[in-house]
């Protein structure tokens, strides 16, 4: 087990590089390759009408002017041993990790990161809660009611939730529960610093988060049970004469649970990224929102470093999601 | 025609006739029917037979015979999971005196896997996956029985061992998936025995084991059989493992018995067309392959447009043996051939008898 | 002088202010709006006027500016925002409309005194400045505040660098963290702590304009971090940075070394100001209808919110739709053939339909149909309508009579325009329809906002190679004049190869010729006469199609005070001295 997990977690490094080279070469070498000139870019850092002089000055300053794979070595190198950054007066030192500094407003990405997973992090996990829970739970009453009046009910809601955008379901939360029966408080309050402010702000955008994933949730459980309940373990549990509720629970989700834990991971994974639109429609100042400010302002930093945060989440889930995996079905643990 | 009560809306209708019967098991004329979307599927069409403890009876006929599903109603089991949300169900099932259709579903199931217990077909589709054999075994004592954990084990341990799997107290902690076929199979016997049960379900025990592993496996339940001195039912469609262990055999076809009787008879006079039809097809070691096997022709009948007449008879060689067009207009009652011996066909004792010593016997 | 020009202001929302006066408790606590200012009344004067103190006030921002600094700003929300922490030497008079236009001195005491026609400034600093931690102001910190944002281009590249262009030797100083000397710039003097000089390569009339932008606002040259200044600002204004969380959210606090005796402009009122950042849109309409937020970009509301309140009586009388100081326009470009023939170009204003381009804009309420280059709000203005039609509504015949004069039939040609920003393209489909019934076929071709200028509409080969012959285009002006507004989009001296605004490329010699000679005009009519005659030229020249003059739909939070939309800034409320009216 722990080679396995030692196996796996070298692979995800190798995986991380691979993905930091692929984007660089999206962010860094593609426009050139294009036809845009290291001019052309640095331009965009600098206000209306530069001189030549600004556009040699930003440019070397923010290091345009070397080769693509010059920078990229900067970048991994700045990652493990820290870099030097010119701040005008003085120098200052990027602690490692250090995933450069923003071309547009010159702040350090890692700790405008660090900062901002925290946020990300209680609006996914909050969310991911609430949607786990009632979309298993929806899930399995569907499956042990199939065609039911309960079943059809939660299934159309679950399709519509699908449907929905969050633009949809965020701003009418917004609006019914902070503005117009303002139950919910809107900005955001760390844990550490009031946990009851903490959950009462971010209620809404869990809901409307949860809104979407419980639906496909719900659908995943309740195909998952419908399967499983018809498996013969399950009549043999009921030939020993458990009751239908053990027989549910005990055997039947057990057993359907597992390939929902493992999408659950990705999910989850994927949000810790940043939940681009949430943050934005509930106004958090999250890691989605960071990197909707990387799009923006084109600054290719901030962008670079979003996506290998968000890699870094995905492919710690899928190793965490492969582990309890083994540990849930003997069946694929390994020696 | 009895009318049929819909299970769950009338579970307690006394749809039986309330006189509890002298035999350990008795099955009066049972029907398990489920309604489809493709119309009302009649899986047992009215069966009745009975049992004694310590006794054996082998249930044959193909798949979709029904045979499984008597098991399963036996056991209660057809009601629960979805398709036994609207199953309808009438007759009586007595169980060591007490009734099991009309009771309520709780009571049933205090009786599964104490008094009547089950062997499936495919142990390693039968048991969880993800729990150990042991605890599985664990969790059926412990439904049963108001016992720690660690008397539990120790139980299962012993079970283990009685089913004759080596290092039984390490194989607990095995997984099924770690088991062999057969071993599997001893360790599914090890759990429904587990609770000492009077009537002991088995289910095509053997039919996912090679042949080897087959009378292992037999032989273990017929030692334990004698031990415990349990009643048995025997589901299959091998009439080679009917020979082996049964006392007593019921043939199904469409959801209706055909033939029943002890098992010496039938393999001796087999009186209805459709058991030639099985006999014929049974392999025997003791003959050459060419000229072994003569399958029924044709396939079994639908269960939901059950043939007029005698179900059998699309498929019947002698269907035109008898006059006028009886075999397919009347449906043929169980009539006695012998002691203890019935069977339904519409063909004349004579032409059974001809048919049988001129054409069948000799071929088998 | 000061006190009079207050009296002056506060002459104009008197009305408002008595009522505030008067009956202020129950003022404030109106909140169904029945006794609201009315639709507008903020770009007629001062809103809800009043001298309460205490309070927090909010203000909500979509997005993030480009730095709170005010030596690395661009945005006029940012020039209008950072007045309360960064006192530049002059700037705008709170006032209504054009009126916001006027310039007072701030940190000088008085307005800057030209010499040497026009080529040195000299500023004088009001006694007794003080930054927050109570250290003096010094009109070195003046200087050095210059420097670091004009010639420090490498780390502090976004704001503009005026400076740099128009001070003597400005091409040659590599600025104060690479020229260590404490000279620094020679053609800024300060001869004493209160006196700064500017010396000018040439006569620059407008210079008062130039100094009121943020980039005059003292930096004490200890606390100068560079890049990381935005984290620690010294504040010379009434307010000060309790915290600051990069891209999120900024508090300000009363700053208690601010003297409201060296300050004849900004009054202190609220207790706390807090500035909220990537806010959603939508949250910041309902907030500021609630009457609890400013929106500081001052882009006006949201589509949705637009129709539910233009269609509301009472919510209606809470807004204001002001000029936004910009021309949405069409530039004609004069190099890509046939567009260098003057005849072609007229073919293309008379045969545009402007209200179908108004209507695709957003209708009126967004854009006024415009007829000259110069908006409304911008001195110089002067109502004209060269290639007028009936209702702006085009005329083909004339068009098709330009299009024979130009010796052509039809014409096939590209438009270009933004693809991220929906109402443009919107507009350019509208042109397209309206020229393809005069013969001219026009494709559009979108390209991203961010390199608009840098990659593609801005880069003259570009445009020709890919026979981009009209070209969507926005402006503003950074200071509210003729020549603010004028000398990026028609001096032919502006052209660039890359990132050029000048998108006409129209390099006419008087045009180029009058501009030099406005900047050096000091009389003001005379100088605005000038911009006049530039309008002109540039209009009978058909080198752009003016299609409307930007307005923008501004909900008035109802709980402030002192709310007043200024020309100055985009028709933006001035920032100065917005105060809470209850709680």
């Amino acid at each position: 087990m722990i080679s396995y997990i030692l196996r796996r977690t070298f692979a995800a490094v190798i995986l991380l590089l691979v993905v930091s080279a692929v984007t660089f070469a999206i962010f860094f070498l593609l426009p050139r390759l294009a036809g845009q000139t290291a001019d052309q870019l640095a331009q965009q850092y600098i206000g209306k009408s530069p001189s030549k002089a600004d556009i040699v000055a930003v440019k070397h300053n923010l290091g345009l002017d070397q080769p693509v794979y010059v920078q990229y070595w900067h970048f991994i190198k700045g990652i493990v041993a820290g870099a030097d950054y010119n701040l005008g007066p003085t120098t200052v030192h990027c602690d490692v990790p250090c995933f450069g500094y923003s071309f547009k407003d010159h702040v350090a990405v890692w700790p405008q990161l660090t900062q901002r997973i925290p946020i990300t992090l209680s609006l996914a996990a909050g969310a991911a809660v609430l949607w786990l829970v009632s979309g298993v739970v929806i899930g399995v009453i569907s499956a042990l009611k199939p065609r039911s009046v309960f079943d059809r009910t939660f299934m159309g809601i679950a399709l519509a939730g699908v449907s929905l955008p969050m633009f949809f379901t965020g701003n009418l939360a917004i609006l019914l529960f902070v503005f117009n029966w303002p139950i919910f408080g809107r900005d955001y309050v760390p844990f550490t610093e009031n946990p009851e402010q903490w959950a009462n702000t971010l209620f809404p955008a869990w809901c409307s988060l949860a809104l979407l994933y419980s639906a496909i949730y719900a659908r995943l459980t309740r195909s998952g049970m419908l399967e499983t309940m018809n498996e013969d373990f399950i009549r043999t549990a009921r030939a020993k004469g458990l009751r239908e509720r053990n027989v549910v629970v005990r055997h039947g989700l057990r057993a359907a649970l597992t390939p929902i834990i493992t999408v659950f991971g990705m999910d989850l994974g994927l949000l810790l990224g940043g939940a681009v639109i949430t943050e934005s429609v509930f106004s958090l100042g999250g890691v989605g929102q960071y990197a909707v400010q990387g799009i923006t302002d084109n600054d290719l930093p901030k962008i670079l470093g979003v996506t290998l945060l968000a890699a870094f989440f995905v492919v710690i889930a899928n190793l965490v999601v492969d582990v309890l995996y083994a540990a849930a079905d003997p069946r694929v643990r390994l020696s | 025609m009895t009318e049929l009560s819909k299970t769950g809306a009338a579970v307690g209708e006394p749809t039986h006739s309330g006189k509890a019967p002298e035999a350990f098991l008795e099955v009066r004329d049972l029907k398990v029917h489920f309604p489809t979307d493709d119309g009302l599927v009649k899986s047992v069409d009215g069966l009745s037979f009975s049992l004694e403890k310590g006794k054996t009876l082998a249930i044959v006929g193909e798949s979709g015979s029904g045979k499984s599903v008597t098991s399963q109603a036996i056991m209660g089991l057809h009601r629960l999971g979805t398709r036994g949300k609207n199953v309808q169900m009438s007759g009586e099932i007595w169980l060591d005196g007490k009734e099991l259709v009309s009771a309520a579903p709780d009571e049933v199931r205090k009786l599964r896997g104490r008094e009547m217990a089950m062997i499936f077909q495919d142990p390693l589709s039968a048991m969880h996956p993800y729990y150990k054999v042991g605890d599985q075994i664990v969790e059926a004592y412990r439904v049963h029985h108001d016992v720690s954990k660690k008397v539990a084990r120790a139980r299962a341990v012993e079970m283990l061992d009685r089913v004759g799997i080596p290092e039984p107290a390490k194989r607990v902690d095995g997984y099924p998936h770690e088991f062999s076929g057969g071993m599997r199979q001893r360790a599914m016997i090890a759990m429904a025995l587990v609770n000492n049960p009077e009537l002991l379900i088995a289910d095509e025990p053997t039919t996912a084991l090679d042949v080897t592993v087959q009378a292992q496996i037999l032989d273990l339940i017929r030692d334990l059989q004698k031990e415990f001195g349990s009643a048995v039912i025997m589901i299959t469609h091998d009439l080679g493992v009917v020979a082996e262990i049964a006392d007593d055999v019921l043939v199904m076809y469409g959801g209706r018995c055909v033939e029943r009787g002890p098992a010496g008879e039938v393999f001796e006079q087999p009186q209805h067309p459709y058991t030639w039809g099985l006999l014929g097809s049974m392999p025997r070691i003791d003959r050459e392959t060419s000229e072994r096997l003569i399958p029924v022709k044709g396939s079994p009948p639908s269960l939901i447009n059950v043939p007029s007449g005698c179900a059998f008879h699309p498929r019947c060689p002698y269907a035109d043996i008898p006059k006028g067009n009886v075999t397919r207009t009347v449906r043929p009652e169980l009539e006695q051939v012998s002691t203890g011996h019935w069977s339904a066909c519409h063909l004349s004792a004579e032409d059974r008898q001809r048919i049988w010593t001129e054409e069948i016997a000799p071929k088998l | 002088m000061r006190r009079s020009a207050l009296a002056a202001i506060a002459a104009i929302g008197s009305a408002s202010l008595l009522l505030a006066g008067c009956s202020k408790a129950d003022d404030n606590k109106n909140e169904n709006g029945t006794k609201s200012a009315g639709a507008n009344a903020a770009t007629k004067g001062v809103v809800n006027a009043s001298d309460k103190k205490g309070g927090t006030l909010t203000y909500e921002l979509s997005d993030v500016p480009d730095s709170f600094d005010p030596g690395n700003t661009y945005y006029a929300y940012m020039y209008n925002l950072s007045r309360l922490w960064a006192r530049p030497l002059m700037t705008f008079k709170p006032g209504a409309g054009q009126e916001g236009n006027a310039l007072v001195p701030d940190l000088a005491a008085s307005k800057g005194v030209p010499s040497d026609g026009g080529k040195t400034w000299t500023y004088k600093l009001r006694s007794g400045l003080k930054y927050e931690d109570g250290s003096p102001i010094t009109s070195k910190d003046v200087k050095y505040a210059v420097e670091r944002s004009n010639f420090a281009r490498d780390v502090l590249s976004l704001g503009p660098n005026y400076f740099q262009q128009f001070l003597a030797g400005g091409d040659k100083y590599k600025g104060p963290y690479k020229d260590k000397s404490d000279k620094g710039l020679s053609s800024i003097q300060t001869p004493d702590d209160t006196t700064i000089v500017f010396h000018l390569k040439q006569a620059f009339q407008e210079f008062d304009y130039l100094v009121a932008a943020p980039q005059t606002a003292p930096v004490p040259k200890a606390k100068d971090t560079g890049v990381d200044y935005v984290k620690h600002i010294v504040s010379s204004g009434s307010y000060k940075f309790q915290s600051y969380a990069e891209g999120q959210q900024a508090v300000l606090v009363r700053n208690e070394n601010w003297d409201a005796k060296t300050d004849p402009l900004r009054k202190q009122l609220p207790d706390k100001i807090v500035v909220k950042l990537k806010v959603n849109p939508e949250t910041i309409d309902k907030d500021v209808l609630a009457g609890n937020a400013i929106d500081l970009g001052g882009t006006g509301v949201q589509a949705a919110t637009q129709a539910q309140v233009i269609t509301d009586p009472s919510k209606k009388a809470n807004t204001d739709n002001t000029y936004g100081g910009r021309l949405v326009y069409m530039a004609i470009n004069t190099k890509v053939a046939p567009f260098d023939k003057v005849e072609c170009r007229k073919a293309v204003q008379y045969a545009i339909d402007k209200v179908s381009v108004q209507t695709a804009e957003g209708g009126p309420i967004r854009g006024e149909i415009a007829s000259t280059v110069l908006p409304p709000d911008i001195p110089g203005y002067a109502k004209s309508d060269v290639y007028a039609t009936t209702d702006s509504k085009g005329d083909a015949a004339k068009a098709k009579a330009q299009l024979k004069a130009c010796g052509k039939s039809s014409i096939s040609t590209n438009i270009s325009a933004r693809s991220d920003r929906p109402q443009e393209i919107d507009a350019a489909t509208a042109i397209i329809n309206s020229l393809k019934k005069v013969g001219i076929n026009a494709t559009l071709k979108q390209y991203p906002s961010g390199k608009y200028f840098t990659d593609y509409a801005g880069v003259p080969k570009f445009t020709k190679k890919q026979n981009i012959g009209l070209e969507m285009m926005q402006w503003g002006a950074d200071w509210p004049s003729g020549y603010g507004f004028l000398q990026q989009i028609l001096n032919g001296k502006a052209i660039s190869q890359s990132g050029n605004t000048n998108l006409s490329q129209y390099d006419n010699k008087d045009v180029n010729a009058q501009l030099s000679k406005a900047i050096g005009t000091q009389d003001t009519t005379e100088r605005n006469s000038l911009y006049t005659q530039i309008d002109k030229k540039a209009m009978d020249d058909a080198v752009l199609v003016p299609l409307t003059y930007f307005k923008v739909l501004l909900a008035r939070p109802q709980n402030y005070t002192n709310l007043v939309s200024t020309a100055a800034f985009s028709g933006q409320y001035d920032y100065l001295n917005i105060g809470v009216a209850s709680k």
